[in-house]
């Protein structure tokens, strides 16, 4: 044991401290943080505020209340409901066309599988609203299929389909998928053991994902529904607009509410997939 | 345990890649039941190519024939091959536990749960890592890894073992153990094995047979004794070991050098002799067939690597014991074991 020196009274300035002192970095990284703050999570919170007041004019102190909440859960169930349906719809054939893509192309190495990936991923690049026309110009003059929420479906698929491909993809050519499939072809498995067993749990992370990009994406898809919409299949986000445009703020704001609750999870999911991929 | 192992032939196996690479030009190789062969070669030579055609990971070219023992397996693709195979990366599926890993060529092939069990446990004895039964991959270091990739593939029984690199991840201490353990595993199982190496030590310490490949064709096939001590080709003669080259006149059965002569039995005219550096002996005694200048010296602890000129052109590799006082800078006489030397093998066109 060594003994502390210690040290006079009258002495008493401070230890040298480790810390770095403060840099001009610092406050930059503040400002930026609070012009965050300000620009996104103050108008996500006051959007919910004002979805809760008596009267968004007169400020939350005209007391909070859930008769706007109960309003649009009332008079929009449909389009809720209808939005779920097709993001689920959505989801399981993103499920059935794209994770077949992603192997197809992982296996590829020739032009064409190139040409294809670029392709799959046009639809994000051409603003959804020429999706949507180019839809409406070829299969407009089919009635039932432009009545229906198929339709809407089909524009979704287009649109969240590379999300889907690329996840799945990008997992296939990190973990070296061709060493263990190759590993499982010599202990004997043929190529439905070899999916089942080696390839889907392996891309598990990808798939996962994906999946809930798809759900996000599809259940606050705007731009292409607007167009491919009827008034009978009206999904969350234009009803949404529909809200902010014809009925009182707070209803719109409420709806938001009930927005958030849907896909804040579905994002928290994400973010701790994407984590747990990596 | 013992399972006999099959015979394998390669017939005219050739191999060319679709970008018009020639991998392999027409091998071929007869591999007799239960015994161990090497695929030596520098990177790029074919040696894994070949391996993955007797796979059937790869297919010859039209012509070439792959038969184990009399069955021609050449169209069979690799599940339907009964092989077993180790792969440079262990390819361990991450998604199943080390148990798991290795019961998956039972389970694929529906062996009944009660028998699968007793065999996983068996293999987990074998390789003494039934402490590892539960682990996930990435809980394993290297060398567990590559015990449990041995384990999967025999557990099987496999009718051959083929193993890609197994060694060549690992770090020099644990690859000298493991080759131990390969070798006696190989031993005791009396499995035919295929063995890829750009380790002449591996190929050397494990095989009964190397199979020396250079630039898609095979150069020598032989006992690690008779590739090391009589190399048939100029590129096994470079690629094996160290091979001291002296060059000179005979004139009346001497080789003419610089700073003396050594007997052959060579005609008169130019003339190359070939020796290792253990069959040149360094002297300062009246034996001296021919002195040389010590250009350097490594101390390797069990021995002492010396490089020597003769002239400006000439110089030799000799291995001493590590006693021996030698000086760079100095002129030492030199013997070489007139048994050793060997005549230059010439270029001759490979049939």
């Amino acid at each position: 044991m060594s003994q502390t020196p210690t040290r006079p009274i009258a002495d008493r300035t401070p230890l040298p401290s480790h810390r770095p002192p403060v840099s001009a970095t610092y406050w930059l990284q503040l400002v930026v943080t609070v012009i965050l703050c300000v620009f996104l999570i103050l108008p996500v919170f006051l959007s919910i505020l004002a979805g809760l007041t008596v009267n968004y004019f007169e400020g939350w102190t005209s007391g909070l209340t859930t008769v706007w909440l109960a309003k649009v859960i009332d008079e929009y169930s449909n389009s809720i409901g209808l939005s779920l349906q097709i993001a689920i719809a959505c989801l399981a054939c993103t499920l059935a066309l794209g994770v077949p893509a992603a192997y197809a192309l992982y296996r590829t190495s020739s032009r064409i599988g190139r040409i294809v990936e670029e392709l799959l991923v046009m639809p994000i690049a051409v603003p959804g609203l020429a999706t949507a026309l180019a839809l409406i110009v070829t299969f407009g003059g089919w009635g039932e299929l432009r009545q229906s929420w198929v339709f809407i479906l089909i524009g979704h698929v287009l649109f969240t389909l590379p999300f889907m491909t690329r996840s799945v993809l990008a997992v296939m050519s990190s973990i070296d998928l061709n060493a263990f499939e190759e590993a499982a072809r010599s202990l004997g498995a043929s190529f439905w053991q070899r999916m089942a067993h080696v390839v889907l749990p392996n891309c598990k992370g990808g798939i996962v994902a994906g999946s809930l990009m798809v759900l996000t994406l599809s259940l606050g898809e705007f731009n292409m529904t607007l167009l491919l919409h009827t008034p009978l299949t009206r999904t969350l986000p234009i009803g949404l607009a529909d809200a902010y445009a014809s009925l009182r703020l707070e209803v719109g704001s409420a709806y938001t509410v009930v927005f958030f609750v849907l896909v804040i999870p579905l994002l928290i999911a994400l973010q701790r997939a994407t984590a747990r991929s990596k | 345990m013992r399972s006999s192992g099959i015979a394998v032939r390669l017939a005219n196996c050739a191999r060319t890649f679709a970008d018009g690479t020639r991998a392999l030009t027409g091998c071929d190789l007869d591999i007799k039941p239960g015994e161990t062969i090497a695929l030596l070669g520098p990177s790029g030579c074919g040696k894994t190519t070949l391996l993955r055609i007797i796979a059937g990971l790869d297919f010859p070219d039209l012509g070439g024939r792959v038969f184990f023992d009399d069955t021609d397996v050449t169209a069979l693709p690799v599940e339907k091959r009964g092989v077993g195979m180790v792969f440079q990366s262990y390819a361990l599926f991450p998604n199943m536990d080390v148990a798991a890993n290795i019961a998956y060529g039972l389970r694929v092939r529906r062996t009944a749960g009660v028998e699968r069990d007793r065999r996983v446990n068996e293999m987990l004895a074998m390789m003494r890592i039934e402490d590892l039964r539960h682990r996930r991959i990435d809980q394993l270091s290297g060398g567990q890894r590559q015990r449990v990739a041995l384990a999967r593939a025999i557990a099987a029984r496999p009718q051959v073992l083929l193993l890609d690199e197994p060694l060549t991840a690992l770090d020099a201490r644990l690859r000298d153990d493991l080759r131990l353990e390969i070798d006696q595993l190989l031993r005791a199982l009396g499995i035919t094995a295929i063995y890829v190496t750009h380790d002449q030590a591996e190929a050397m310490a494990l095989a009964d047979r190397v199979v020396v490949m250079n630039k898609g064709c095979i150069e020598q096939i032989g006992t690690p004794r008779q590739i090391y001590e009589f190399p048939e080709t100029p590129f096994v003669t470079d690629f094996i070991g160290t091979m001291n080259r002296l060059s000179g006149e005979v004139r009346n059965g001497r080789l003419n050098l610089a700073s003396g002569s050594i007997e052959t039995d060579a005609p008169n005219g130019p003339a190359t002799l070939l020796f290792r550096p253990e069959d040149l002996s360094l002297t300062s005694g009246q034996d001296a067939q021919f002195t040389a200048l010590v250009t350097s010296c490594f101390y390797f602890g069990d021995h002492l690597r010396v490089t020597l000129a003769i002239d400006e052109h000439q110089f030799l590799t000799s291995r001493v014991s590590p006693r021996d006082p030698i000086q760079p800078g100095t002129r030492i006489g030199c013997v070489v074991e007139n048994s050793s030397l060997q005549p230059a093998v010439n270029d001759k066109p490979r049939v």
